[in-house]
């Protein structure tokens, strides 16, 4: 097999700036998701995350802008998250210049949402984003609103059912994890991973390198994204990917 | 030299129009416009054609059906004029007899073959396949010249469940192993089809376009 796990840095924008710092060296504009994104860019990032976090809906329109200037910069597939509710909002982000899009809360609201996205773009642009908490031994709960929210989902029952939809690929972060630096929720990450037939991202609680050999090697996630480590330059991208090509993990060097 | 890039409503459109434009820069191509455009008229005037695509099969189709007068004027620059033509993704998998995703529909016919489901030999591999894959070279290709194939060669980034089962070896310029070789690139005569996508694909994807645009079928 020669197909690469992928390494995924995301990015929090809130009315078009980056949220969490970025403290890269010969960066111009730390809060500039453009700067940022070229940064990753040059850096051999295999994808790149955009997570619009802002909360106003006249906010919401700088979104477009950061992702149309990102694409005419960074020649390199771009996810785009957060406040995706309507199939207008997927079309505005695929001709800004996403390559897919990350439906969150909208999924949960109304699965058939996932279905009819599917349909029009393709399964291979759609990825559903899971938020899970674990509420028992090898059991896990979808939440919604930045892990507020539960909804009483079975996040491998919510899995599938995604897949069945037209999910193209799942994010699944473990909100018991995020921020954490103590690793990902392997048991969750391979629970989807083996339960499903599309690809996974790994997301939530990256602190150390074999963190991510950990996602890929025992959560079977087909990538790994990351947040933190990369940002505030306690890892490079390069970093990452030598030490998971040095653990025997596929990945591109180029 | 004009390019004109298909216009049908189908995403991802400035990624590959400003991927063309940095090509044609990098190769010193100052004089090359890179021209978006649903119009048919335009598209039949250019020097080279691009016809990009994201979505489904069939969604893909009936957008391009729905401009007026389009098929007619590919019909007219590419086969008849034999312009060079760069299909991407459903772009290139249009170029195909038929399409089998979700519902039968007609491609060109440029490239004998129908678009299949991925079935990997490998059962733990997922499909859709998303990411970074190296590609095997079956022939020598103007469109590969100075790019490093193989193992240890270049990345391409695909995205995509579905690939074009050529019925014409000769057809299939290079491959990529996915549990079994997947079709990564066709050619025939002037009209060319990456099922990669190049304006996503960094170093590889920009040397791929440059050599497009100086391609000389």
């Amino acid at each position: 097999m020669t197909l690469k796990a992928r390494v995924i840095p995301c990015l929090d924008v809130k009315d078009g700036r980056v949220v969490k710092g970025v403290s890269f060296v010969n960066l111009i504009d730390a809060g500039d998701p453009v700067d940022a994104a070229r940064a990753y860019d040059a850096a051999g990032a295999d994808e790149l995350c955009f997570l619009d976090i802002t909360a106003s809906s006249d906010g919401r329109e700088t979104i477009f802008d950061v992702v149309a200037r990102t694409a005419e910069q960074c020649f390199m597939p771009l996810t785009v998250g957060g406040g995706v509710r309507t199939l207008a909002d997927i079309r505005k982000l695929l001709l800004a210049g996403a390559d897919k899009v990350s439906i969150n809360s909208a999924a949960v609201r109304d699965p058939d949402f996932v279905a009819q996205a599917a349909d029009k773009f393709g399964d291979q642009c759609i990825v559903v984003s899971l938020d899970c908490k674990q509420t028992a031994p090898d059991t896990w709960e979808i939440f919604t609103h930045g892990g507020r929210n539960a909804t009483g989902i079975d996040a491998l029952d919510f899995a599938e059912a995604m897949v069945k939809r037209g999910a193209g690929e799942l994010l699944v972060t473990s909100m018991d994890r995020d921020g954490g630096k103590i690793g990902y929720d392997i048991a969750l990450t391979r629970a989807i991973a083996d339960r499903v037939p599309v690809p996974i991202i790994a997301s939530g609680g990256v602190g150390t390198l074999d963190h991510m050999v950990e996602g890929v090697r025992d959560g079977h996630a087909n990538a790994v994204l990351a947040a933190s480590i990369f940002h505030f330059g306690t890892y490079t991208i390069d970093e990452a990917k030598q030490h998971m090509a040095a653990h025997g993990i596929p990945v591109r060097l180029d | 030299m004009r390019v004109a890039i298909i216009d049908y409503g189908s995403g991802n459109l400035r990624s590959a129009t400003k991927a063309f434009e940095r090509a044609a820069r990098e190769s010193g191509l100052d004089h090359a416009e890179i021209d978006l455009t649903d119009d048919a008229e335009r598209v039949a005037s250019a020097d080279r054609i691009v016809l990009p695509g994201v979505g489904a099969y069939a969604d893909c189709r009936a957008g391009l059906d729905g401009l007026p007068g389009m098929r007619e004027a590919l019909a007219e620059a590419v086969e008849k004029q034999a312009k060079p033509f760069l299909g991407i993704c459903v772009g290139m998998q249009l170029m195909a007899s038929r399409g089998l995703e979700k519902s039968v529909t007609q491609g060109f016919g440029w490239i004998k073959g129908d678009v299949v489901k991925m079935e990997p030999e490998d059962a733990t591999l997922k499909v859709p396949q998303i990411g970074w894959n190296t590609l095997t070279l079956a022939r020598p290709h103007p469109l590969f010249a100075g790019i490093e194939t193989g193992t240890d060669g270049l990345h391409a980034y695909f995205v995509h469940s579905y690939h074009l089962a050529a019925e014409r070896p000769d057809d299939v310029i290079a491959t990529s192993d996915y549990g079994g070789a997947v079709t990564a690139f066709v050619a025939h005569e002037n009209k060319a089809g990456a099922q990669f996508h190049p304006e996503k694909s960094q170093k590889l994807g920009l040397a791929l376009l440059s050599n497009f645009l100086t391609w000389k079928p």
